[in-house]
């Protein structure tokens, strides 16, 4: 047995849309190397994979999918949202050889630094995971008005959300975008990182088998500009996060997002190993304010 | 074209008694349901574009018999309804309005209004839609009903326990009377709920019994059950519908209902009419899709098409 040669089976990467694990409506396919510094020098690296190339098409049925979620989604108590991020840490755990592996490939590290990195994201997801039901007590709560008022703001989640997932840092990157967005609600089309999309396509299982209801969260691969300018333009997409578009094509996105008035997140630069704060939960959050009759009858008071 | 009387001259002696009758529809020629579904399933292949996608859209928009057969369904939403099938899209005066407004007879008054001076037609479900489970008597008097309310067409349901029991004579005479009953002011659609007839065969029988008796149009569904219109059952209509004019020189609509809610699936279903029946059957006096949700989709498109971003449920009504 032991001098047998046994063919190894290679996996075919594909995009996660709807809960699914659909290729590109497109069937293009386009290749992925391994980034090492050695590779880098003569300018070609490894084969990894035929990652999926997205259409626009592609853009629109996630978007699709990401509406039809966004009802039982956003509708889900907190506490059950909690519940679920949590559970995606767990599984992430189970498959940490896989990510360290991917990531090490992917960013051209050694293993004990991809070790980190994946570490660093299973622990953002269980941070964000925390979030879900704490961030309305943080950022709502009541107002003092002159009035005889109960007056009341608390964080609504945006709708679809366009993530444009960081360049370099392929999986916690990817992670401190994903994770903030739907903690609160809302519902994601993630465009993967070009050059390593692996991790990102992977996660996308983690996803399937947690308990995530499909559609949160649609995930794909291909060129950036080429998947972003369609969700960009679209007007059933409520918000967008540029972190993995450069400085010409994100100020192009924006300019496309002003049409329906899209929530635009700027791309900036970020150090995901830091602990974030709140902000990229707010910047896809809005303020519902309820103005409710105190049943008193005024400053003067009632005489009964 | 002139739809009374249609089997004076070829097949006449057809409905002279119940054996004759079922001679006839058992001698059609059997269905091959593989080559029937292949040859719907190819059709649905062709890829259809840019200006041939516009054509398509604002025809399949024009066909569009706009229904609401809710027990829910109030005057206030039969009136959104009626003004949503004259101006489907406000935001854009280049849309063509819907073909109808379909409701139960006893909304046609409120729609009638609704519609008033538009052009788009009002039909009604009647004859004890959807289930067909009254006495004639009870049936007549809701075509009748409907049709002094002022309804331009009605679509009735099929008497499905006595077609499956082989008493063909017996639902042939009640779409005659049906007819006559409609006068000569409402059209005619003919609802068989294919879903309910089993097999291919049977959808074939009840279609040329139908146009035998006189039906203006042939529809699937009622878009109660639970398999509606399908393109192979369409596409079997359409092939009854071109033979039938072959035959006798009489040509009888197509209307496909429930299902349909994607501009995809519509131009699907164009297609199948474009090479099966031909492209006499282009028009919305001879072809109807009966949807609701396949206008907001077509809408969709269009606006897709005009402004080259997608669009969104929010830019459509909800209805």
């Amino acid at each position: 047995m032991s001098d047998e040669q046994r063919l190894s089976v290679f996996k075919t990467y594909k995009l996660y849309v709807g809960g699914k694990f659909p290729r590109s409506e497109s069937g293009r396919v386009y290749e992925v190397t391994a980034r090492t510094s050695a590779a880098e020098a003569a300018g070609k690296g490894k084969w990894l994979a035929n990652a999926p190339q997205s259409s626009r098409k592609d853009a629109r049925d996630a978007v699709v999918a990401a509406r039809k979620a966004f009802g039982g989604w956003s509708g889900a108590t907190a506490y059950n949202r909690g519940q679920v991020l949590y559970r995606v840490a767990e599984m992430l755990e189970g498959r940490r050889e896989q990510f360290v592996r991917e990531v090490a490939d992917a960013e051209g590290l050694s293993k004990s630094k991809a070790a980190a990195v994946v570490d660093a994201a299973i622990d953002r997801w269980v941070w964000y995971a925390g979030w879900t039901d704490k961030i309305a007590q943080v950022i709502g709560g009541a107002n003092p008005v002159a009035g005889p008022f109960f007056n009341l703001s608390s964080p609504e989640p945006t709708g679809v959300v366009a993530v444009l997932a960081p360049q370099e840092s392929s999986f916690l990157g990817l992670v401190s975008v994903v994770a903030p967005v739907i903690a609160t609600g809302n519902t994601a089309v993630v465009v993967a990182s070009e050059k390593a999309p692996l991790p990102a396509l992977s996660l996308g299982e983690v996803l399937a088998t947690s308990d995530v209801p499909g559609g949160v969260v649609n995930i794909l691969s291909g060129r950036t500009a080429e998947i972003a300018a369609p969700l960009a333009a679209h007007q059933d997409v409520n918000a967008i996060d540029l972190a993995g578009a450069d400085e010409t094509l994100a100020k192009e996105l924006e300019i496309a997002a002003a049409d329906n008035l899209k929530r635009v997140l700027r791309p900036q630069a970020v150090d995901y190993f830091r602990t974030p704060d709140t902000d990229r939960m707010t910047a896809f959050l809005e303020t519902k304010t309820v103005w409710h009759p105190t049943g008193s009858l005024g400053a003067s008071g009632s005489s009964y | 074209m002139p739809t009374t009387a249609p089997t004076a001259h070829a097949l006449a002696d057809v409905t002279a008694s119940d054996s004759t009758l079922r001679r006839f529809l058992h001698g059609l020629p059997g269905v091959d349901a593989v080559g029937l579904e292949a040859r719907a399933a190819s059709l649905g292949t062709r890829s259809i574009k840019t200006t041939a996608k516009a054509y398509a859209i604002d025809l399949a928009i024009s066909m569009v018999d706009l229904t609401t057969l809710e027990g829910a369904d109030t005057p206030g939403k039969v009136r959104a309804l009626g003004a949503k099938a004259v101006r489907p899209d406000p935001t854009d005066r280049t849309t063509p309005a819907t073909a109808a407004v379909c409701v139960y007879p006893d909304m046609v008054a409120v729609a009638k209004e609704a519609v008033a001076g538009s052009g788009v037609k009002v039909a009604s479900v009647a004859t004890a839609f959807p289930a067909g489970r009254a006495a004639l008597e009870v049936k007549l008097a809701d075509v009748r009903d409907a049709v002094a309310a002022g309804a331009d067409e009605i679509d009735m349901v099929i008497d499905r326990g006595a077609f499956l029991a082989g008493k063909y004579l017996k639902v042939y005479d009640e779409i005659v009377a049906v007819k006559e009953a409609c006068g000569t002011s409402a059209r005619l659609k003919v609802i068989f709920e294919t879903g309910e007839l089993s097999t291919y065969d049977n959808i074939r029988r009840a279609s040329w019994l139908g146009m035998l008796a006189g039906a203006d149009f042939i529809k699937t569904s009622t878009g109660k059950v639970a398999v509606n219109a399908t393109p192979a059952n369409t596409l079997l209509m359409l092939e009854a519908v071109r033979d039938f004019r072959a035959q006798t020189g009489v040509q009888v609509g197509v209307k496909p209902a429930g299902g349909i809610r994607t501009t995809k699936d519509a131009v699907k279903f164009l297609v199948l009419v474009n090479e099966t029946a031909g492209a006499d059957w282009l028009d919305n006096h001879w072809f109807r899709f009966g949807a609701s949700s396949l206008l907001n989709d077509l809408l969709m498109q269009r606006q897709k098409l005009a402004t080259g971003r997608y669009s969104g449920p929010d830019y459509v009504t909800v209805d």
